[in-house]
Parts: structure tokens; sequence; C-alpha cells
């Protein structure tokens, strides 16, 4: 066993520049990524306020959550909704557009990347959609149907629960082409084309059966990366649901994991409770990001 | 060897396929067109508010376009701005300096660690990359709460650094590094080796050289980060806020406002357009070496 340890002190002695590199960059993920995740974790099982020494109070803030709080549970069932729309929707839109530019010739190609790509790098431009759903009849939403006579009177649809939920999605959506989409353009643009020639020759009659033979199975690492990004994102709804919604929104009917968090992180201040409600979403986006790690590897096999 | 490992890459860019019928394509490209549509719509709109006389924007009915444009909006955003109690010029370079410091620190220190991660062979390597990938799969909103109480471990709240320094350990970046110097050629670094190079040398005259469309990369998804920041929830005095901030209490003014909104939205958003429209290709080039493997 000594015997092990002084041949790897070796190695890694031989190898002290690997180390110096990678020095400055793995202290401050250490201390800003890792360290805060662990500390998390810890915090979850205190009563914390900031002002007074963590009190340790065992399970409680997570019986809390799921058996008293009501709201948690709108936000649960909110994040699962916006996921489980917004995940699969932007990343099989990610891909079908990417794949349909790729046809196109390399400067038209450029033009409509940049025109999917744009919303997603455009900042805060989201609040155009407030503009757009506007509750008087000047909003274009309003003002369109008001004008062709399906509505006699302006919808507040940032205000109606019934619309609020789909307006977000879609506006999540129109924000969603951002990394992933890029790896999808460049993947595509790496298959190799011979396989195309070679699978002409080998009978595949049309682009739907090259897509399902070739194109995916070539593109399994990029599809694996692109499914990370907006899980991710997906799971993490706040900006968007608190610059339209308001925050907190009409009845909480916006609410998410995240809006839930900094709700109680930076206004109530119950920095144990709302550790609490971060480790489940930690868990939560970790689960999920590993399981469909592990369907996605099973692509063309 | 004298042909850089990029040039592989564009030669196999293609232009003509086999196996594509007309209506296929007709048909493809009109869900295209019209996707495009939504997704550009709402950036018109945005732009045309711009120009618009206040009454343009309050029309019934709404229009999408400009009909009598004008710069009043600009005016007005100037004359805003020239009251604030903060002069503007600081909010700019509040945002100017935590983008640039933020964004030149990570692509330094995010190339240092990739090299080692992609090109040497040591203890514990598999182990660290492991890690970043995995807190690729969560987003900061987790640690927020810790992260508040390291900074004020670390006596950064309210300061610059305290949105700078976690910026250089932003993990997207160093993964998409490290998967594009694998593709270096390593007989590059061998003979450089061969010449009596230090590690150190190869990667500051050799390595980066040859990175060039993956900073740009990391140049682009960090500026988009920090140029929009509002602060993280750290930064407390006026004099220190970011533009972002400002222009956000500009936006959400209310009707009074909605002509300078627009103007402040769309300087904003012109700056990380304009950033991708010229470094697009470099960046698509990063992006083929971005896929998982197993």
């Amino acid at each position: 066993m000594s015997n092990w340890w002084s041949l790897k002190w070796n190695e890694m002695k031989k190898n002290k520049h690997s180390y110096v590199l990678l020095a400055p960059y793995m202290i401050l993920f250490a201390v800003f990524t890792v360290l805060p995740v662990i500390m998390s974790m810890i915090l979850s099982f205190t009563y914390f306020n900031m002002l007074e020494f963590p009190k340790f109070i065992g399970w409680h803030n997570y019986s809390r959550l799921f058996l008293e709080d009501d709201i948690f549970l709108i936000a649960i069932k909110n994040t699962i909704l916006f996921a489980v729309i917004t995940g699969p929707v932007s990343y099989i839109a990610c891909f079908v557009f990417a794949w349909i530019i790729n046809e196109l010739t390399p400067k038209l190609r450029a033009f409509m990347t940049l025109v999917f790509y744009a919303p997603s790098i455009s900042g805060n431009v989201f609040f155009i959609w407030l503009m757009i759903f506007s509750g008087d009849r000047y909003g274009i939403a309003n003002g369109f149907l008001l004008k062709l006579g399906i509505l006699m009177e302006p919808i507040q649809w940032l205000k109606e629960e019934k619309y609020i939920l789909a307006i977000i999605i879609l506006v999540q959506l129109w924000l969603s082409l951002g990394t992933g989409f890029l790896a999808f353009i460049a993947g595509l643009q790496t298959v190799d084309r011979s396989l195309y020639e070679a699978g002409a020759v080998d009978g595949i009659r049309n682009r739907w059966q090259e897509l399902w033979y070739i194109t995916l199975p070539s593109m399994r690492p990029q599809l694996m990366f692109g499914a990370v990004i907006q899980i991710t994102t997906s799971l993490a709804v706040a900006d968007v649901s608190i610059a339209l919604a308001g925050f907190p929104s009409v009845n909480y009917a916006a609410e998410t994991i995240v809006t839930h968090l900094i709700d109680y992180g930076t206004t109530r201040f119950e920095m144990g409770y709302a550790s609490s409600i971060a480790t489940i979403l930690f868990i939560i986006m970790l689960g999920t990001n590993l399981i469909v790690q592990k369907l996605l590897r099973k692509v063309g096999e | 060897m004298s042909m850089p490992f990029s040039f592989k890459l564009r030669s196999k860019l293609r232009s003509k396929r086999v196996n594509r019928s007309f209506w296929g394509s007709f048909g493809l490209f009109t869900v295209l067109a019209f996707f495009g549509a939504f997704m550009i719509l709402p950036l018109v709109y945005a732009i045309n508010n711009a120009f618009k006389p206040l009454d343009e924007i309050f029309l019934f009915p709404p229009t999408l376009f400009v009909r009598n444009p004008t710069f009043n909006n600009f005016i007005d955003l100037m004359n805003l701005l020239g009251e604030s109690w903060v002069p503007f010029s600081r909010y700019i370079f509040n945002t100017l300096f935590i983008t640039l410091t933020g964004v030149i620190g990570h692509v330094i220190f995010a190339s240092a660690a990739a090299f080692p991660l992609a090109k040497h062979r040591f203890p514990g390597k598999k182990a660290l990359f492991q890690v970043v990938v995995l807190s690729l799969m969560f987003t900061p909103a987790v640690t927020a709460i810790p992260n508040y109480m390291v900074m004020s471990w670390l006596g950064l709240i309210d300061s610059y650094w305290a949105v700078i320094v976690p910026a250089f350990s932003y993990s997207l970046g160093l993964y998409l590094m490290k998967q594009f110097m694998e593709q270096m050629p390593d007989a590059l670094l061998e003979a450089a080796k061969i010449d009596g190079a230090s590690e150190y040398r190869i990667f500051w005259t050799i390595v980066m050289p040859n990175v060039k469309p993956a900073w740009l990369t990391l140049v682009i998804l960090q500026f988009q980060i920090l140029w929009g920041t509002d602060g993280n929830g750290f930064i407390y005095s006026e004099q220190l806020k970011s533009l972002h901030f400002a222009a956000n209490q500009i936006i959400y003014g209310g009707i009074a406002r909605a002509g300078a909104a627009a103007a402040v939205a769309l300087i904003l958003m012109s700056v990380p357009i304009t950033l991708f429209v010229f470094s697009q290709s470099k960046i698509i080039e990063t992006m083929a070496s971005s896929g998982m493997k197993e």
C-alpha cells in the first residue's frame, strides 16, 4: 500500500507543472462552486438566520417543505411543468432548426443561425414580451385580437392565472436556442460527408432515413452536451417568471423552485430553509441530467 | 503539421448533398421561415420601438414597424441619464470593468487549466474533469446563499470582485476549451518539448495561439453573462452598480419611460449581438468539439 502511494506521489511530482497550471482555476472552482454546494447541504439541516450561529434541526426543513408549505408544492408543480414542456421542446427545436439550417448555403446559414440565436444573447430584452402581452389595448396581442374582433375587451394576460404559465413557457422557448443550438449547428457540420455518400450507395433513399441512421448516431456526443444545457436551463426558470408575472406572481401562479428559493433566501432570511430548497433543486437537476445521459447513450445503438 | 488543425475541420463543411427531394426541402424551409419569424419579430419590434415617437408606441391598433422614425427616445434617455445622481458614465465604466476583467481572467484561467486536462497525464485528472462536468448540471441559483457567506468571509461584498472572481471559474468555458484543445495534434507539442521548452512556455507560445477560435467562444459566452450582470446581489453602493441595473430602473419605470426604455434596451442588446456576428464562424468551429464522450 505504501508502495502504491509513493508511486502516485512520484508521478504527481513528475507532473507538478500540470498541477501548477490547474491550480488557479481549481482553487476558485473549489471556493465558489464545490464548497458552496457542500455548505448548502449542511445548512439545509439547520435553522439559520444569518445573525445567530446555525442550529441543527435534523430533517425539519424538509418535512416542513413537503408537508406544510403549500406554495412549495405549487413551485415544484410549475417547475416540473416548465421543464417537461420547455426541456424536450427546446431540445428538439434546437436540433430540428440546426438540421434544416445546415442544408442552407453558408451565407444564409450564418444569417439564420443569428436569427435563431439572437434572442438568447440579447440579455434582458425579453421585457419586450411585457409590451406584446400588455394588459391594455396597446399591447400587440390585445391590439391584434381587438382589431380582428375576436376580443371585445383587452385581456390582462399576465394577471390571469390561466394565461401566465403558457406565456412564460412561450418566452422561455423563445430564449432557449442558446449554447445547445450552436453545438448542434457545429456538430452537423462535422459529420463526415463520405458517410452520406456511402449511405446512399447502401440504400438510404431519403433525408429521414439519413437523419435516423447516419446523422443522429454520429452526433451523439453533441446530443449529450446539448441535453445537459437544455435540461439545466429548463429547470432553472426564474428571471422570466419574475420579469413577466411579477414577484410574487398573482396567487403564486408562476412560482418556481428558484423563485421560492429567492423568496426565502433574500426576502425572509430563512437561510436554513432556503438551503433545503436549494438542495432539492440540486438533486432534481443532477438526477435528471444523469438519467437523460444514460438514455442518450442508447441513441443509435 | 504546417496546416493548422482547424483547416481540416473546414474542409469537412459540405454544400451539396445526396437524397434531397424538392418538396421535402420546400416544406422544411417553410417551417424554418415561419419559426424564424417568431424568433426575430419580437426583436424587430424592440428595435422599431426605440425609434417610435411616444404617440406611436401607444397607438391603437398597435404597429410593429415605425412610421415616423425619430431619435427623440435617445435624446430623452440622455436627459434622463444626465439627471441621475450617479453620472451615467460611471455605470458604463462599472460594467465595462467587470466585463473586461472577468472575460480576460476567465480565458486565461480556464485555458491554463484546460491544457493539462486535455494533454497531460497525471493522477486525479479524470476525477477533476468529472467534477467540472457535474457542475454543468446545476445553475448558480443552487449555491447563491453559501456564496454570499463565502463572499462575506473573503471581504468581497460590495466590490466588483464579488462578480468578477467567480466568473473566472465558470465551468462551461473550461469544458469547451478542454474539448477543443484535445483535437490539437500532439506532434506540435512534442516538437517544442524536444526543443527544450517548458510546459508553461508551450502553453503560452504554442497552445494559446492555436486555440484562438475557442478563446472567442469563451469570450462571447462570458461577455454575455457579465454584460447583463446586475451585481448578483453582492453590490450595494450606487456608484458601483452595473449598467444593466441602471437600465432596468428605466425599463421598469412605467409608461412615461416607455420610449427611453426601448432606446436603452436597443443599446444594451446591440453589443452582444454585434460581437456574435463577428465571431460566429470561430464559435461554430469550437462548438464542433463540444460533444460529451463516453
